[in-house]
């Protein structure tokens, strides 16, 4: 006989059972994923789609990196200090409130709108044409939401103890911000811009209007106000991720399918590279900063 | 430190208003009702000055009718996801699942787009035997997948934190786990859930590319969900390069990236009213 008690031990069975699936399929489906892309983009590979040429995405990658490491220029300087100010001096008025959900409506924001406005902004108010740092700039609009919140969080994770100790020492509260609670924060906050530099990697709606599908640039230029130069921020500038979507819609190269194909490859290999890095280097900082193993 | 806050706060104050700027034209310039805007399934934008029609009717239902499948196909993968990370095995959760949901959050928009096109479109195409496999089923699975994290974390968060009476209860009383997770465990985690749902919600409605690669792009309310059709970031994306900036057609998109911000800052509301509801309830 099936007693109510023996049917709510087999349904917690099976439904053990299927919990266990439904997480090995995940794990499945990214390995699949990340496998099926490496594995088509490299079969694909020709040596010289990796030069620097028009057939090649070298240009693109430069691109790409440059672009992520100016955005993070402006963005981590001020997304920190609206973190700082967040965890240790907003008290907790209309002003902090008010911007919190500001901080949360930039959060949210689809990357395309943030990509329009870039290019009301940058390009048609500044009346210039598509460019590298109208690019970054909007990029660096996507990340600040983040980088404030990751700040604030490792800011408020720390123990009461540590300012305590430091104001008691006689420190004034600049003094604890700077010479405790960032130290202490620093792992935590390190770790969130590099993940926020892996999510800029793959960025591409906000990139479409403002720093433009094409690249133009000579690698023996190096003077950083000419605009074939590759240090240069005012010329137009594609990413990996603004070429995928390029070749996708206007892929009248005969190459297309294999160059998104390799760059998808290489997109995916920075984002594993920068999330497992991330993790590396934030337990390690910790491990140098506070003493501790994880 | 007060500098880079107030900057901030005029940073999405100007977003919005530049936005609501351009976005008005369509109603103040080219004297079209917000009705017919919302309501009408009309479009035909004049490409120089005014006197078309700009019902985008189509585009907002393309966008409701996509995320919200997305999100039935991610939610209970999701939740089972969180649960198995809190509940099942908190150490394989950890060691596994949680890196391999950090990774899933990395992968770049056009990537996810580029392997729906590549593989998904051909195999809806396929299996169903239709002549092209752009569908919302396509678009919806792509935005599935790129939805589940969040859904996720946000979901294992907010189990993570149902008090460990509520279980301990629950086990005094006899019960099995799984009763105590679906009787218990995912009722008072309930509001965190629902917020993750929203969150997925506002990622999947705003998404761009991934969806723009996969859904066909045709003007008509889809049939079924075997049907392509469209919706607004996709017509944003496709369209905004080629329009005159002043032209009715050029107004109407910038009204629809101004719907995209009013509606992001909805999602943020709904989530800040759960989270009251949630704060009430206990």
């Amino acid at each position: 006989m099936i007693t109510p008690e023996k049917k709510a031990r087999a349904a917690d069975r099976a439904a053990t059972i299927i919990l266990y699936i439904t997480a090995g399929f995940f794990l499945l489906l990214l390995a699949a994923f990340t496998f099926y892309i490496l594995f088509k983009g490299f079969r694909a590979c020709k040596p010289e789609f990796l030069s620097f040429s028009g057939i090649g995405i070298g240009v693109q990658f430069f691109n790409t990196v440059y672009l992520v490491l100016l955005s993070l220029l402006i963005a981590v300087p001020i997304g920190t200090a609206a973190g700082i100010y967040m965890a240790e001096y907003a008290g907790s008025g209309r002003f902090t409130r008010f911007l919190r959900t500001c901080v949360e409506t930039l959060a949210s924001l689809p990357s395309i709108v943030v990509g329009l406005f870039g290019y009301l902004v940058f390009l048609v108010m500044t009346g210039s044409h598509w460019n590298l740092l109208a690019g970054a700039l909007s990029v660096s609009i996507l990340n600040l939401p983040a980088l404030t919140a990751v700040t604030e969080d490792a800011l408020s994770a720390i123990p009461e103890q540590y300012p305590a100790g430091s104001f008691a020492l006689g420190a004034t509260r600049w003094q604890t911000i700077t010479g405790v609670l960032i130290p202490a924060a620093l792992p935590r906050i390190v770790t969130g811009v590099v993940m926020a530099a892996g999510r800029s990697f793959g960025e591409a709606a906000a990139l479409l209007f403002t720093s433009g599908m094409s690249s133009d640039i000579n690698f023996l230029n190096w003077n950083p106000l000419s605009l074939t130069s590759p240090l240069c921020v005012m010329r137009p500038a594609d990413t990996l991720a603004v070429r995928i979507w390029a070749l996708r819609t206007e892929g009248t190269q005969a190459n297309a399918a294999a160059l998104s194909d390799l760059s998808s490859a290489v997109l995916i290999l920075m984002v594993l590279a920068f999330s497992l890095g991330a993790r590396r280097l934030g337990a390690h900082l910790k491990r140098k900063m506070t003493g501790e193993g994880e | 430190m007060t500098l880079a806050g107030v900057f901030i706060i005029l940073l999405t104050l100007s977003i919005g208003a530049f936005l609501f700027y351009r976005g008005s034209a369509t109603f103040f310039t080219d004297k079209h009702s917000v009705a017919e805007f919302l309501f009408s399934a009309v479009w035909r934008p004049a490409e120089q000055g005014s006197g078309g029609m700009v019902g985008a009717a189509i585009f907002i239902i393309g966008s409701i009718v996509i995320s919200g499948l997305a999100l039935l196909i991610a939610l209970p993968f999701s939740v089972a996801a969180a649960v198995f990370m809190t509940e099942i095995s908190p150490s394989l959760g950890k060691r596994f699942l949680q890196p391999a949901i950090e990774i899933f959050v990395g992968i770049p928009s056009v990537v996810y787009g580029w392997v729906g096109l590549t593989v998904l479109v051909p195999w809806i195409a396929r299996t169903f035997s239709r002549p092209y496999g752009y569908s919302v089923l396509a678009g919806a699975i792509v935005l599935a997948v790129m939805i589940f994290p969040t859904i996720t974390s946000v979901a294992a968060d907010a189990l993570g934190s149902v008090p460990c009476e509520y279980r301990e209860a629950s086990y005094g009383l006899g019960s099995t786990r799984w009763q105590c997770i679906c009787r218990v465990e995912i009722r008072a985690a309930a509001p965190g859930i629902l917020t993750g749902v929203v969150l997925g919600l506002a990622r999947a409605f705003g998404e761009a590319l991934a969806v723009a690669m996969v859904i066909g792009k045709m003007q008509a309310f889809p049939k079924s969900v075997l049907s392509p059709t469209t919706n607004l970031t996709a017509e944003i994306t496709a369209d905004m390069g080629n329009t005159t900036s002043g032209s009715e057609w050029n107004n109407a998109l910038w009204t629809m990236a101004l719907f995209l911000l009013i509606m992001s800052f909805l999602f943020i509301l709904l989530i800040r009213a759960i989270g009251k509801m949630g704060a009430e309830k206990e």
